[in-house]
């Protein structure tokens, strides 16, 4: 069914792997240049929908499975939170990432940082690709040739 | 004698007022135009154009994007000539832009819903077909509820 | 001097699409302008000093919402009908409007002005606290994760409510349960 497009296909799947390698970049150097989870998230979502449209939903179904996405969105935001939760059972406010290192408390912020963009990006990624695949498993009305 | 215009305070507003002009664009789109997924084209513009003025009420004649040029092992190097742009606009509107998509999609979810319930978009059809629907059910429950059902 | 010219430029062409997309009623028109609109405005952040907020807006405004109002004309309706009653009641409304906000920015600060309150109070603290207390050099980033996690984990949540709202409102969970009921029936 999907055997036209083979210039978009053949681009796709080069594209596809630098993709999702730069959502990584921008998720875990979101320190010293512009990005961070926001970014990263919506950046992998995107190497996820771009597969899905060109290869059809079935196929972007296959490779990260509704039920994983469902369990994303809610890992992220689980992530973000026990954060908070951790840092307040080692008897410091919550969300003060001071408690992870309280000798040196500037390594301590980076790891909480590092932890809570990583929530936002997770979270952020699973919603994108969850609203992708309620919108495109949706029977459209018209058929693609009525345009 | 008093200057007639004063130059330095136009050149000083007018940005605020071209981001007026977008926002204003915006609405007229919302409230005017019957079409729902235009409705929410409408909407983006209003909103982008509120980040905007968020984001120039931050900036600094003169200033540079807030990031600490690093050495090569990540070290921050501060150089106190340099000045930087408030940066608590930027993480305001950067969320706020992620919320935004969040809440769009959400509108058009909706969309898609009320095309499956109604079979169109246009407001206009939408409230005719709500009209229909009402005084049909008072033809039918109308006397009972006493006249207005 | 440069600076306020391409300002200007890309002020000019967003006004351009906004008026097109109030124009033009052939609805993929109006969602790839609406993705234009938003790729100038992330131009226009980095003329700001944004460079996160303009990466964000790229990949949010000109990515992500363009194909999923993209997916929504494709479920429900290419173009756009015209109006068959047109009243001067909306264009008098936003002239109002806009009039009364153009008085409100009179009592603002110049565009630029480092001397606005604005940059007063919390600016300089954050600069100077990223620098000593938590040593990362993306200021925005320290902000985000740190000094307004709260509200960071807030957004979060909303950004994960939006996700579950539309699962329910579109993905199969309410269809089957329909279909559950008819074969109880």
């Amino acid at each position: 069914m999907h055997h036209h497009h083979l210039i978009l296909r053949v681009v796709t799947k080069m594209l596809v792997g630098a993709i999702m390698l730069f959502a990584f970049y921008v998720q875990f150097h979101g320190d010293f240049s512009p990005g961070g989870g926001f970014q990263a998230g919506v950046i992998m979502a995107v190497a996820f929908i771009i597969y899905g449209i060109v290869f059809g939903l079935d196929k972007a179904e296959q490779v990260f499975p509704p039920w994983l996405v469902h369990k994303l969105v809610a890992l992220g935001v689980l992530l973000y939170a026990g954060v908070g939760v951790v840092s307040m059972l080692l008897g410091y406010n919550y969300l003060d990432y001071d408690a992870f290192s309280p000798h040196h408390p500037s390594h301590g912020q980076h790891w909480g940082i590092l932890l809570v963009e990583l929530g936002v990006g997770i979270t952020v990624t699973g919603v994108m690709v969850a609203i992708y695949y309620a919108f495109a498993g949706r029977p459209p009305p018209m058929k693609d040739e009525d345009w | 004698m008093e200057q007639l215009i004063d130059w330095a305070f136009i050149v000083g507003h007018v940005n605020y007022w071209l981001f007026i002009v977008l926002m204003m664009t915006g609405l007229y789109v919302v409230v005017a135009r019957g079409n729902l997924v235009k409705k929410i084209v409408g909407l983006n513009i209003f909103q982008v154009s509120v980040f905007m003025l968020y984001i120039s009420i931050g900036k600094i004649t003169g200033g540079t994007a807030p990031i600490f040029p690093v050495d090569l092992t990540g070290h921050i190097e501060p150089d106190p000539s340099i000045v930087y742009s408030n940066p608590l606009p930027h993480v305001l509107i950067l969320t706020a832009i992620v919320v935004g998509i969040a809440t769009t999609s959400l509108g058009l979810a909706l969309i898609v819903r009320i095309r499956e319930a109604y079979d169109t978009i246009e407001e206009e059809d939408i409230l005719k077909i709500e009209r229909e629907m009402t005084a049909e059910d008072n033809k039918e429950y109308g006397a009972a509820m006493g006249g207005r059902a | 001097m440069i600076e306020t010219f391409i300002e200007i430029g890309l002020f000019a062409m967003l006004v351009f699409t906004a008026f097109a997309i109030v124009k033009t009623d052939r609805l993929f028109a109006v969602v790839m302008l609406s993705g234009v609109f938003s790729l100038l405005s992330a131009l226009l952040f980095v003329a700001l000093d944004a460079v996160d907020v303009a990466f964000t807006e790229a990949a949010v405004g000109a990515g992500i919402s363009t194909v999923l109002m993209l997916g929504t004309i494709a479920l429900t309706s290419r173009t756009e009908k015209k109006s068959s009653i047109s009243s001067p009641l909306p264009f008098i409304v936003v002239l109002i409007t806009g009039a009364a906000l153009v008085y409100g920015t009179i009592d603002m600060p110049n565009f630029g002005d480092p001397m606005a309150p604005a940059q007063q109070h919390l600016a300089p603290e954050f600069l100077q606290g990223s620098l000593e207390d938590v040593e990362i050099a993306n200021v925005v980033t320290t902000i985000l994760a740190s000094y307004r996690g709260y509200d960071t984990l807030g957004e979060t949540a909303v950004v994960f409510t939006a996700g579950i709202g539309v699962l329910l409102l579109l993905s199969g969970l309410g269809r089957r349960r329909k279909d559950e009921d008819e074969e109880d029936a």
